[in-house]
């Protein structure tokens, strides 16, 4: 890098930083998502909410969420390229926390011809009261073989069960076959 | 009968089996990085023990916290704690939840609605 560039380059990280203050976000990450990033982000969080005080409810709920949306990516992103493995199991993770929530949001690429299967099943989850997702949970759970990748269907689901919310969902696309999909739950503080 | 003794850690449960000494009991956390890998030889040991079970069979589960993933292996479990009920074994569940997590009381509800086996729901104090 030139001086210049030097220059830019951190005038950007001043920025990037301030719009993490703007928006209160505490976790970010962009990459691979292993089973030892998973266990370090959930430690990581639960010890930052113990030291906030945050009740047990809570601390288990965001808990429960991270590690739902953080086996979705690694179980479920999608390649870049035709068989690009480093593109495989990735995506961003967020954590941020407001004055009445916590948002833990993900986004990773997906083909575009999952775009359709997925919206289906999101709508359905959203369309149902907590009575119904219990059911749909317990349907779920009796029917669904777990699949090849260990992912037993039941993230979405619980994920709104936990949060008593509907789950923000938005795809946004990359190019003929692919898109960004991007998913947000949010977790009320004062449960 | 071998015993299959886990020691859990932060992300894997304790589990207990032991015929001669008449424990059953799964507790701690449950979210392994392979569900299946970790679940299978409990499985297998069910199947060899069902062959030839104790004249009564307490099972407790005393998990703070399971992921998705791991809901569906323990239904496996209790499917075939279901299936020895069925064949005329005395068998009953034990549902240990901490007093306050309302969740950990409802999954075990559930449990109890999908399989038709005796289940008792305890509360404790964390």
């Amino acid at each position: 890098m030139d001086k210049h560039n030097v220059k830019g380059f951190l005038e950007f990280v001043y920025d990037f930083y301030r719009s993490m203050k703007a928006h209160e976000i505490t976790l970010v990450y962009e990459g691979e998502i292993t089973h030892q990033i998973t266990k370090a982000f959930t430690s990581l969080t639960e010890s930052n909410m113990a030291k906030q005080e945050e009740s047990n409810t809570v601390q288990k709920k965001v808990f429960h969420v991270m590690v739902e949306c953080l086996q979705n990516i690694s179980k479920h992103a999608d390649t870049f390229g035709s068989d690009d493995y480093l593109f495989a199991g990735r995506g961003i993770f967020m954590v941020s926390k407001g004055s009445e929530d916590y948002h833990v949001t993900t986004g990773n690429v997906i083909e575009n011809r999952k775009i359709e299967e997925l919206t289906d099943m999101l709508e359905e989850i959203n369309s149902l009261d907590k009575e119904g997702l219990k059911q749909l949970y317990k349907q779920q759970m009796r029917q669904g073989r777990l699949s090849d990748k260990g992912g037993a269907g039941l993230g979405f689901i619980d994920i709104a069960r936990k949060t008593g919310n509907k789950l923000e969902y938005h795809f946004l696309p990359i190019d003929e076959t692919s898109s960004f999909f991007l998913l947000s739950s949010s977790i009320s503080r004062t449960l | 009968m071998e015993v299959i003794k886990i020691k859990g850690t932060d992300d894997t449960p304790s589990v207990i089996l032991d015929k001669d000494n008449e424990i059953f009991e799964i507790s701690g956390r449950s979210l392994p990085e392979d569900v299946t890998t970790f679940y299978e030889p409990i499985l297998n040991w069910l199947d060899e023990y069902a062959e030839n079970p104790n004249s009564k069979t307490v099972f407790a589960f005393k998990l703070v916290y399971f992921n998705t993933a791991s809901s569906k292996l323990l239904l496996d479990i209790l499917m075939k704690l279901e299936e020895m009920y069925e064949n005329g074994n005395d068998i009953l569940i034990k549902w240990y939840y901490p007093e306050d997590d309302e969740d950990m009381e409802e999954a075990g509800e559930e449990y109890s609605d999908i399989v038709d086996v005796p289940f008792e729901q305890v509360s404790y104090v964390l």
